[in-house]
């Protein structure tokens, strides 16, 4: 498993709010350690059992969390990040859906100054679970994950989980899944996500799923050519998208040529992995390449 | 949030870029007064520009130049309430709803920047080219070595030094090169202070009397910020959104019109895109584009859900949800109050997986309403093509 495993102890960035108690209990009941709250000016108060702090620093200095979720809304999500990697945490996860992409930047500016020893997950992403360690950072459902040996990792929410369940028909469970966010601008990439379950013991096999716009899904096939030994299966979704909105001529400048569907599934196919061209086949192509493997 | 001409413009003179006048007109009386009020013998007339929110709009006929008052009122009468297609319009065009009337200049040079965040590299950059005024992405096509980039900081915009750079670059000399920097600059600042996703100027150009000017503007506005640029959400032209987008963006949703008959709403852009994708496989086309989003209530769905209702395309409707933020027991009673309202002209089939989903699927088979259920979106996507007919 990668990132998150049975030394993780979560502090909860928004824990009072509706959302995060919400998720934050669903975690509990997983199993998973959630140590901490961080509310500011509610501090002194428990939730679900939990000690509110009003900063991270005291969080975790207190409780020793070492991983942090923020379910803060976006006006204040990136300084919330920022506060966790100021303060020390290994990880932090970033559910929040809505914040400004120049305000990320910012953000992942920040954790470079303070030395770039936070990992930063999304944001706008469902967050990493490690079903073998009972871990669940962030809103994922508990219900279709048990331990196994896939790492899942993808840009959207639902079809994540969508994903799992197909893969769970197969008898295919995950090591770790995570979503990386679906924003213009998030923490880890793809690569950087293939390179800890190329690394990962546990992780036998990975699936990835992408979809239209930006070159991540190519520059990670590419990847997987020149640096993997583990099968990856791809699954890119978009092929029959209206065209979206484009940011005038020069966004399309800047994204290159490339962003569509079909172009990252041949770069896939061209980079030896084995792609799902339907949504309902991702499972089916995944049990394919993994057969005998693992 | 996209911006008109004439608003772009407001901006660049709150940023203290000098420009000639320029008025809007929604109607001829108007056209009449204020071209009247700018016409200058001194110059070469009066441009009547349409305000779209679609560029190429010179190639449409959209941009006209007139030497007289009652040229300039023939001008708007050829374009205004009427539909303008333009290549970035698609064939039905967008109706001018006004005109931005502004004194003609004489251009002497003309070139192109824009100002943009780089998503591949996740860097501010800013985009040059000599060669104004063309189709940039034509220009990108054709030679790519004349187009400049240059990253800038998210914090400072350009600094000084580096506008200079550009401007030189882009042929400006002495006065005309200072004069270009600190267009750009306060341009970079610009867009920054105001969150905007992207400021394009095609062209910047060096005029005669006004010296280095931006002709026309583009401005979009990043739609997460919009939370601390108040002033700016108040200067959305509805007319130019569709009715359907605009209605779901005030519940958190995110709606798209297409031109096939299943109705769908999901929970997730990715799953909705899967969803299009599924039911291509069937034959079969969505007709929208819905997803409802992460943290909607009850009342939320259920106003998504009448979007659909509401569209006289959909024979079917689609519901396809896996639950993680999203509880599947919320968009049922969301989808039940909808049809308890109003009778669904159409059959509903529904897919529950996840976040509470045993007990949405509860609360749609005690609603006693005509719902089939289906478990698995190949089958969901399947089921509803097969009730299409």
């Amino acid at each position: 498993m990668i990132l998150v495993n049975h030394d993780s102890k979560l502090i909860v960035q928004g824990l009072t709010g509706k959302t995060g108690r919400f998720h934050a209990e669903i975690s509990q009941q997983y199993g998973t350690a959630v140590v901490a709250g961080v509310t500011p000016g509610r501090g002194g108060e428990e939730v679900l059992g939990v000690p509110v702090f009003d900063t991270v620093a005291e969080a975790r200095a207190k409780t020793g969390g070492n991983v942090s979720v923020v379910f803060v809304p976006p006006p204040a999500a990136a300084d919330a990040i920022i506060e966790a990697a100021a303060a020390g945490v290994e990880l932090v996860v970033a559910i929040t859906e809505g914040i400004p992409p120049a305000d990320m930047l910012k953000a992942k500016q920040a954790i470079r100054d303070l030395g770039n020893k936070t990992r930063l997950v999304g944001p706008n992403c469902p967050g990493v679970i490690s079903p073998a360690a009972n871990v669940r950072v962030g809103i994922l459902p508990t219900a279709i994950f048990r331990p196994g040996n896939v790492g899942v990792i993808s840009r959207s929410g639902t079809l994540t989980y969508e994903t799992v369940a197909q893969l769970a028909a197969h008898g295919y469970y995950p090591s770790t899944c995570l979503g990386i966010g679906g924003d213009p601008v998030v923490g880890m990439g793809f690569i950087d996500v293939l390179e800890e379950f190329e690394e990962d013991p546990e992780t036998k096999g990975v699936v990835l799923i992408g979809e239209i716009g930006g070159d991540a899904e190519q520059r990670a096939a590419h990847y997987f050519r020149d640096h993997m030994s583990k099968p990856l299966v791809a699954y890119v979704t978009g092929v029959n998208a209206p065209p979206g909105k484009r940011m005038g001529h020069a966004g399309a400048i800047v994204a290159g040529k490339g962003g569509s569907a079909k172009e990252k599934i041949a770069t896939f196919n061209e980079c030896g992995v084995p792609t799902a061209l339907s949504p309902t086949a991702i499972g089916e192509v995944a049990a394919k390449t993994f057969e005998g493997k693992f | 949030m996209k911006l008109h001409e004439y608003q772009a413009k407001q901006l660049f003179e709150e940023a203290g870029i000098v420009l000639p006048p320029g008025e809007v007109a929604r109607n001829l009386d108007e056209v009449r007064e204020i071209a009247g009020k700018l016409l200058d013998p001194a110059r070469p007339g009066i441009m009547v520009k349409a305000q779209i929110h679609a560029g190429g709009r010179g190639k449409g006929g959209g941009v006209k130049r007139a030497e007289t008052v009652e040229d300039a009122v023939k001008a708007a009468e050829a374009i205004l309430g009427k539909p303008l297609v333009t290549p970035q319009t698609g064939p039905e065009g967008k109706v001018v709803n006004q005109v931005l009337l502004t004194p003609a200049t004489k251009v002497l040079k003309e070139v192109y920047v824009a100002f943009l965040l780089d998503r591949a590299e996740e860097r501010m950059v800013c985009i040059y080219s000599a060669e104004g005024g063309v189709e940039i992405e034509e220009l990108a096509e054709r030679s790519p070595d004349k187009i400049g980039k240059m990253e800038f900081s998210a914090d400072a915009g350009l600094r000084p030094h580096q506008a200079r750079l550009i401007a030189s670059r882009l042929g400006f000399a002495k006065k005309d090169m200072l004069k270009g920097a600190d267009v750009l600059l306060k341009l970079s600042r610009l867009f920054l202070n105001r969150d905007c996703s992207l400021v394009e100027v095609n062209p910047l150009a060096l005029t005669d009397p006004d010296g280095v000017i931006p002709l026309d503007a583009k401005v979009t506005i990043e739609d997460n910020a919009l939370f601390r640029q108040k002033d700016l959400a108040d200067w959305m032209d509805e007319t130019e959104e569709d009715p359907g987008t605009l209605a779901a963006a005030s519940f958190g949703a995110s709606y798209v019109k297409l031109e096939g008959e299943i109705g769908c709403m999901v929970n997730g852009a990715g799953l909705a895109m899967a969803t299009v994708d599924a039911l291509a496989e069937t034959g079969r086309k969505p007709a929208n584009f819905l997803d409802v989003g992460g943290g909607a209530n009850a009342e939320q769905v259920e106003k998504a859900f009448r979007l659909l209702m509401a569209d006289e395309d959909v024979k079917v409707a689609l519901v396809n949800i896996f639950g993680g933020i999203m509880r599947c027991d919320v968009i049922a009673e969301g989808v039940v109050n909808a049809c308890r309202k109003a009778s669904p002209p159409f059959p509903i089939v529904v897919r529950l997986e996840g976040t509470k989903a045993e007990e949405g699927r509860k609360i749609l088979a005690e609603s006693g309403l005509e719902i089939t259920p289906v478990t698995g979106f190949g089958n969901a996507a399947k089921k509803a093509a097969e009730l299409c007919g």
